[in-house]
């Protein structure tokens, strides 16, 4: 089992193509062409959108806005409408009123049935997070954490963004792993859990900051569940990788993109001639299929 | 005034002022040393926001876009470290004389 997990691990550490579907079934992972994946309208689906970045205006996109309604269009004409959209932070570039006005604006844009954002650090640097929990914090406990359920999916939103409260970017925190513990204990190892959160949970890159310290003490209270999907944004690309019943997807952002792990000085806005813009944003599709509770995950570009 | 005087003594003044340059993610240079009441100038030449912040909580920048500055004077002798908060990895050194 662990050597299969392995080679699941190399294979899919590779960047993921538009349209390729990933489907995880007791842990292993493949990926097939999109229209073999034979998803009905019956299974369960839903979006993850990420890192829109209102306010943004330098030349990597001058108009964030307008590829963040892109993205809410390609959404609203999904062929089956998605029970939920999950934002996984840095709604805005500098968490500004008006910069916050524009983004609830956009979310309401879509046609879903419900909407749940994490924090991105953007969205909290400068006031520790007042702002974002006074607009977004709605049904949240503690600095925003949250937790639902949703047709047998047991979802956890994460905030890893708050350096005051929890010792720096990259860290979730005494006080909410503790709660993470106490709302899992609840859960059956079946339960098919979903955990969104804005940084990544594994050490993508340490020395960009691409790193949750404590991590490592959330995943090991996943590790007796049967099936876990970590979603999360800030690294501006699709990344995927397989760690027993684990599996990590990082997310397009829908306002720039960013330079892979290393490959740059700095892990600033990458800039790309203005026309080749949209092969570097996109949004989400996840579905569970009902009959065997396979899950299929879509990345798709905006152009 | 000649105004082109005033714009010379301007350049003159911010040339030979205490200046820490921010780009690709570092502090340039990562230790500057200063006298007691001088005044130190950020200047962020990235297209990313940084947000500076001293570890001791004595001076913060807010947000700071793509060329904008922010100038904080020191006016006690002593080491000031400060981070960025908004990016871990960057970290930088005050030291007051």
């Amino acid at each position: 089992m662990f050597e299969t997990d392995r080679r699941n691990f190399l294979r899919c550490m590779a960047w993921a193509g538009a349209g390729v579907v990933w489907t995880v079934s007791g842990g292993v992972l493949s990926s097939r062409a999109l229209a073999k994946a034979a998803l009905k309208p019956s299974d369960f689906h839903f979006v993850q959108i990420s890192d829109t970045h209102i306010g943004f205006d330098k030349e990597a996109n001058p108009d964030p806005v307008a590829t963040a309604r892109e993205a809410i269009g390609r959404i609203n004409a999904l062929s089956v409408r998605p029970e939920l959209v999950l934002h996984t932070g840095d709604l805005t570039h500098t968490q500004k009123p008006a910069q916050f006005d524009t983004a609830a604006g956009l979310l309401q844009e879509l046609n879903t049935g419900a909407v749940f954002t994490v924090p991105g650090e953007h969205d909290v640097f400068d006031d520790d997070g007042r702002e974002y929990l006074a607009r977004f914090g709605k049904g949240s406990t503690g600095d925003g954490w949250r937790s639902f359920d949703s047709h047998g999916v047991h979802f956890a939103g994460l905030v890893n963004v708050l350096s005051f409260k929890t010792g720096g970017v990259g860290t979730l925190g005494a006080d909410q792993l503790a709660w993470l513990e106490k709302d899992l204990a609840t859960q059956s190892a079946s339960t098919p859990i979903v955990v969104f959160t804005h940084i990544p949970l594994w050490a993508v890159f340490p020395e960009w900051g691409w790193v949750t310290s404590d991590g490592q003490q959330a995943l090991s209270q996943l590790r007796r569940f049967g099936s876990v999907t970590v979603l999360n944004g800030h690294i501006h690309q699709v990344l995927q990788k397989v760690e027993g019943h684990v599996t990590f997807h990082t997310a397009y952002s829908t306002a720039y993109p960013q330079p892979a792990p290393g490959t740059a000085a700095g892990p600033g806005p990458l800039k790309v001639p203005a026309e080749e813009l949209r092969a570097h944003l996109g949004v989400r599709e996840v579905s569970f299929r009902a009959t065997d509770g396979a899950l299929a995950i879509t990345d798709s570009k905006l152009g | 005034m000649n105004p082109n005087k005033n714009r010379l003594a301007s350049f003159l003044v911010l040339a030979l002022a205490a200046a820490v340059r921010i780009k690709d993610f570092k502090f340039d240079p990562a230790t500057l040393e200063v006298a007691a009441g001088e005044t130190v100038t950020w200047t962020n030449g990235d297209d990313e926001i940084h947000a500076l912040v001293a570890n001791d909580g004595s001076f913060h920048s807010g947000g700071l876009d793509g060329d904008a500055t922010f100038a904080h004077t020191f006016t006690a002798p002593g080491t000031y470290p400060y981070r960025c908060t908004l990016h871990p990895q960057m970290s930088g050194t005050i030291v007051v004389h």
